[in-house]
């Protein structure tokens, strides 16, 4: 067991751990809370994973647009009625995901890993904002543009939807 | 002998004329009102009554005529055709169909002139006519049965003609029901006989072909296809034990009474043995079969007619007895005597049935001879026609009966294939006809009144119209049969007339002199004494006997017709309609509904269960998406 | 470094545990939030395998699933408010107008 195989069973418990505080806490807020504590995580894995531009761009965006957005709709609805227990459902649900996780599984441990294939170095080292963008805005540029209109319509839609009605 | 044919295009008109007005008074009757449907109902039958006449009178020349409309059925080598043939016996036929028609259509205009339905009824009339001669015109026996059976159509329509009335409808029931268990037999005998000579090659039922084919069947089989046919025979025309519907038939209208049920139709079975009648010549056994029904069948409703009380029912069981006098004749192998029978009957029964008619139409509606009595004064005419058919019914010297009967009984005795019992059946018959004839006679005109007294006022002769026609048949009744008269007086036109039909020596044969004049004395002799015992008993004092006279118990038996209806109430009638009910509430709504129904609920039952998928809640149907995926997971899995 | 299974691994469990959230929860919000931690699992399993296989295209692809996340949480939290608005409730069980 080396350390950096060590390091990431930390986090990866940490991050199951949360992800189970995300489903199984009868506050909303909470639930939210745990949300962002595993998006950090997750972006924690990332930079181990040589994807510093990816870690920062999920703390920014994810944890920090999309959440806030979140915590701001579940303050201004604030719903109040907690659920109530029903533990059939629940083992049901349970299960079939389990029994999901484990299928997975099983198929991830036959597998062989893939052959390493050379990695170019042009633009910088592996993982950086310059490898990136070469990457984004060559092979991906229609991509690229089809995403910011997609943001467009986004943005007209949901002010449309989250309108009151005017009488 | 063959005839020779020529071709005739008008022939089709006959028909035809009929058949316009009966569509015109359905669809356009109630358009013209009843006044001018009838009338113009009479001029169609004229015209086809002209036609007739002048068919009848260019026929010697020409032997006979044939009129090709189309071809109807067209499989392999057979063929059936709508065609329309003219000979010497179906020139008989249609003179009498139209000539009487003619006459009960006028008839009919005084005696239905009250009615609601007048419209209806020279509708139906018209259509009758129409089959009927399509019935006698048909050159094939295909054509023939749809004429037969359309005179049953129209019978059934015209008995329960007043239709409101449930003893009607009931009546017309069961002349048709009656009628199709003959026509079963019939049809089964057409069908072996196209079979049979089908396996002989020869596949056609035209009666030209018919003819000259018929030896090629084997003699069983051809006794086999005579006695069905015979049953479709009995049926139509009332034989025992087909005969039950004629009485009940009495509900309908008297001029149809006379029309259909003594005249025409009720003869279409002497008329289809007599069209074959080279076919029944090949079976022997048949044709005892026929004279011995047809001698126990006129004896028999000879005996019910002596008691009956109602004026038309003596008629009916009359008729049924002077049917069998024509199937005796037929069976004894005196075709044309059967013919001349049928001949001059359809004018003295039509004139008996229309003089009835008269006196039912004077007295308002009543028809039990108890409450009539005393009634020549007040309708002279009636008197008169009502004689004269009666004396030619019971075969009075040198009317039209007697030269009938007596040809009939001359053959039942001296033919070859008649015999001492069959002679002495048609013997006592004949007595028998003259006592409930004259019974009948001075029951009604005679005798102290015993009419009701509300109704006396109101007694009258009938118009003009009604007994112009009574006229013509009272004449007819007396000097028709002097067509067919024996040798040593002055000779039978009939028989030469028939004889290019016929064929071969089978006019009269010029038997014992002496034994003619022998035999035509006793049956003159046996009349006498049936008319004395009707005037002992019925003409003397003014009153009628007590009803109890040979003995109360037989008087009952005749009285209820041998209970023969009960019997086949009984043994047929009551087992069918269970029966039959069974099938319909047990077996079908129960056993077969049940089981369409029952699997259509099940099916429902399952559907109500399974449709509890759709519960409409999203998470429920990730929950079976997810299911699904592990299913299919699980598949690669494990290859 | 950890080898790539444990990376996928984890990433499987992540994602079992964000589809029970969607089936078992009965609140629209936290259904919203287990499916971005699905997302989530999905940018790990694509970020570990760019690593392994050595092509950014696996980095390019997890920024193009962000933007569409955060498009796509967007819209969802405007419908969510308009439902609330009709409805008072974001119980999913309410809303069973595709009932037979």
């Amino acid at each position: 067991m080396t350390a950096p195989r060590m390091l990431f069973f930390i986090l990866a418990t940490l991050a199951i751990a949360s992800s189970l505080a995300v489903i199984a806490q009868r506050s909303v807020v909470r639930s939210a809370m745990a949300l962002v504590a595993t998006l950090f995580l997750i972006a924690v894995l990332f930079l181990a994973l040589e994807a510093p531009m990816v870690a920062f761009l999920q703390i920014l965006v994810y944890a920090g647009a999309i959440m806030v957005l979140f915590l701001f709709v579940i303050m201004l609805l604030h719903p109040g009625a907690s659920e109530g227990r029903r533990p059939l459902w629940w083992g049901l649900g349970s299960l079939t995901a389990l029994l999901l996780a484990l299928e997975l599984i099983t198929f991830i441990s036959r597998s062989s890993p893939p052959t390493v294939q050379q990695r170019s170095t042009a633009g910088g080292s592996f993982g950086s904002p310059e490898m990136l963008a070469r990457s984004l805005f060559t092979d991906f540029v229609l991509p690229f543009e089809v995403a910011s209109v997609l943001l467009l319509v986004a943005l007209i839609g949901v002010v449309v939807l989250a309108k009151r009605e005017v009488h | 002998m063959a005839i020779s044919i020529e071709p005739l295009s008008l022939l089709r008109l006959i028909p035809l004329f009929p058949l316009l007005m009966a569509a015109g008074n359905i669809f356009l009757g109630a358009w013209w009102g009843k006044k001018r449907s009838g009338l113009l109902a009479c001029a169609a039958v004229t015209l086809s009554f002209l036609l007739s006449l002048w068919v009848w009178w260019h026929l010697p020349a020409a032997g006979a005529f044939r009129d090709h409309l189309f071809t109807w059925i067209e499989s392999g080598t057979f063929k059936a055709a709508v065609s329309l043939q003219v000979d010497p016996l179906a020139a008989v036929m249609l003179f009498i169909i139209t000539g009487v028609g003619l006459l009960i259509h006028i008839y009919s205009l005084g005696y239905m002139g009250h009615d609601e339905g007048m419209v209806r009824y020279f509708a139906y009339l018209n259509l009758f006519v129409f089959f009927m001669l399509l019935l006698v015109m048909a050159d094939n026996l295909l054509l023939l049965f749809v004429g037969w059976e359309g005179v049953g159509l129209c019978s059934y329509l015209l008995i329960g003609f007043w239709y409101q009335d449930h003893t009607n409808t009931i009546a017309g029931n069961k002349a048709f029901i009656v009628n199709r268990i003959g026509d079963f037999g019939f049809l089964l005998g057409i069908l072996l006989l196209f079979w049979e000579l089908g396996a002989q090659g020869v596949w056609t039922l035209d009666f030209a072909d018919l003819k000259q084919s018929a030896h090629l069947i084997s003699p069983q089989k051809v006794t086999l296809i005579t006695l069905l046919l015979f049953a479709g025979a009995a049926g139509k025309s009332a034989q025992i034990p087909l005969y039950v519907w004629l009485p009940d038939a009495m509900q309908g209208p008297t001029p149809v009474s006379a029309l259909i049920h003594a005249a025409t139709m009720v003869t279409a079975g002497v008329y289809m043995i007599a069209r074959l009648h080279f076919l029944f010549s090949l079976a022997p056994l048949t044709l005892k079969v026929i004279a011995a029904i047809g001698a126990l069948t006129a004896f028999f409703a000879a005996t019910m007619a002596l008691a009956q009380n109602d004026i038309k029912r003596v008629l009916a069981y009359s008729t049924v007895s002077q049917l069998g006098y024509m199937f005796l004749a037929l069976g004894v192998g005196a075709f044309s005597a059967a013919i001349f029978h049928l001949f001059t009957h359809a004018f003295f029964k039509a004139g008996l049935f229309l003089s009835a008619g008269s006196v039912i139409h004077a007295l308002g509606g009543e028809q039990d001879m108890r409450k009539m009595g005393g009634l020549r004064p007040y309708l002279p005419t009636t008197y008169l026609t009502y004689l004269a058919s009666a004396l030619a019914l019971s075969g009075a010297p040198l009317t039209a009966g007697f030269f009938s009967k007596d040809q009939i009984l001359g053959q039942a005795f001296a033919s070859p294939s008649g015999s001492f019992w069959l002679w002495s059946l048609a013997w006592v018959t004949a007595g028998l006809t003259a006592f409930y004839m004259f019974r009948q006679f001075f029951m009604v005109f005679h005798g102290d009144s015993r009419v009701e007294q509300r109704l006396k006022a109101h007694i009258h002769e009938a118009p003009a119209v009604m007994t112009m026609p009574l006229m013509v048949l009272a004449l007819g009744s007396i000097f028709a049969g002097w067509l067919g008269a024996p040798e040593f007086l002055w000779g039978s036109l009939w028989d030469h007339w028939l004889q290019p039909f016929f064929g071969g020596p089978e006019g009269i044969p010029h038997g014992d002199l002496s034994q003619e004049i022998l035999l035509m004395l006793l049956a003159l002799a046996s009349a006498g004494v049936g008319f004395f015992l009707a005037y002992l008993f019925y003409g003397r004092s003014g009153k009628i006997p007590d009803a109890s006279w040979a003995g109360g118990g037989l008087y009952r038996w005749l009285l209820n017709r041998y209970y023969v209806d009960e019997l086949y109430d009984r043994v047929l009638v009551r087992p069918l309609t269970s029966g039959a009910g069974w099938c319909a509430q047990i077996f079908d709504l129960g056993f077969i509904d049940g089981v369409v129904n029952g699997l259509a609920h099940r099916i429902r039952e399952a559907s109500l269960f399974w449709r509890r998928l759709q519960s409409g809640n999203v998470q429920h149907y990730l929950l079976g998406f997810l299911a699904g995926t592990l299913i299919i997971l699980a598949y690669y899995l494990g290859r | 470094m950890a080898p790539l299974h444990d990376y996928l691994f984890l990433s499987a469990i992540i994602f079992a545990i964000g589809v029970t959230g969607v089936i078992i929860r009965r609140n629209l919000i936290v259904i919203l939030m287990s499916i971005e931690l699905m997302l989530n699992a999905v940018n790990l399993t694509l970020i570990a395998f760019s690593r392994s296989l050595g092509a950014i295209e696996g980095q390019v692809i997890v920024v193009f699933v962000m933007t569409v996340a955060a498009a796509e949480a967007v819209v969802g939290l405007a419908i969510i408010i308009s439902i609330f608005r009709h409805r008072q409730t974001l119980d999913p069980q309410e809303m069973q107008m595709l009932k037979w």
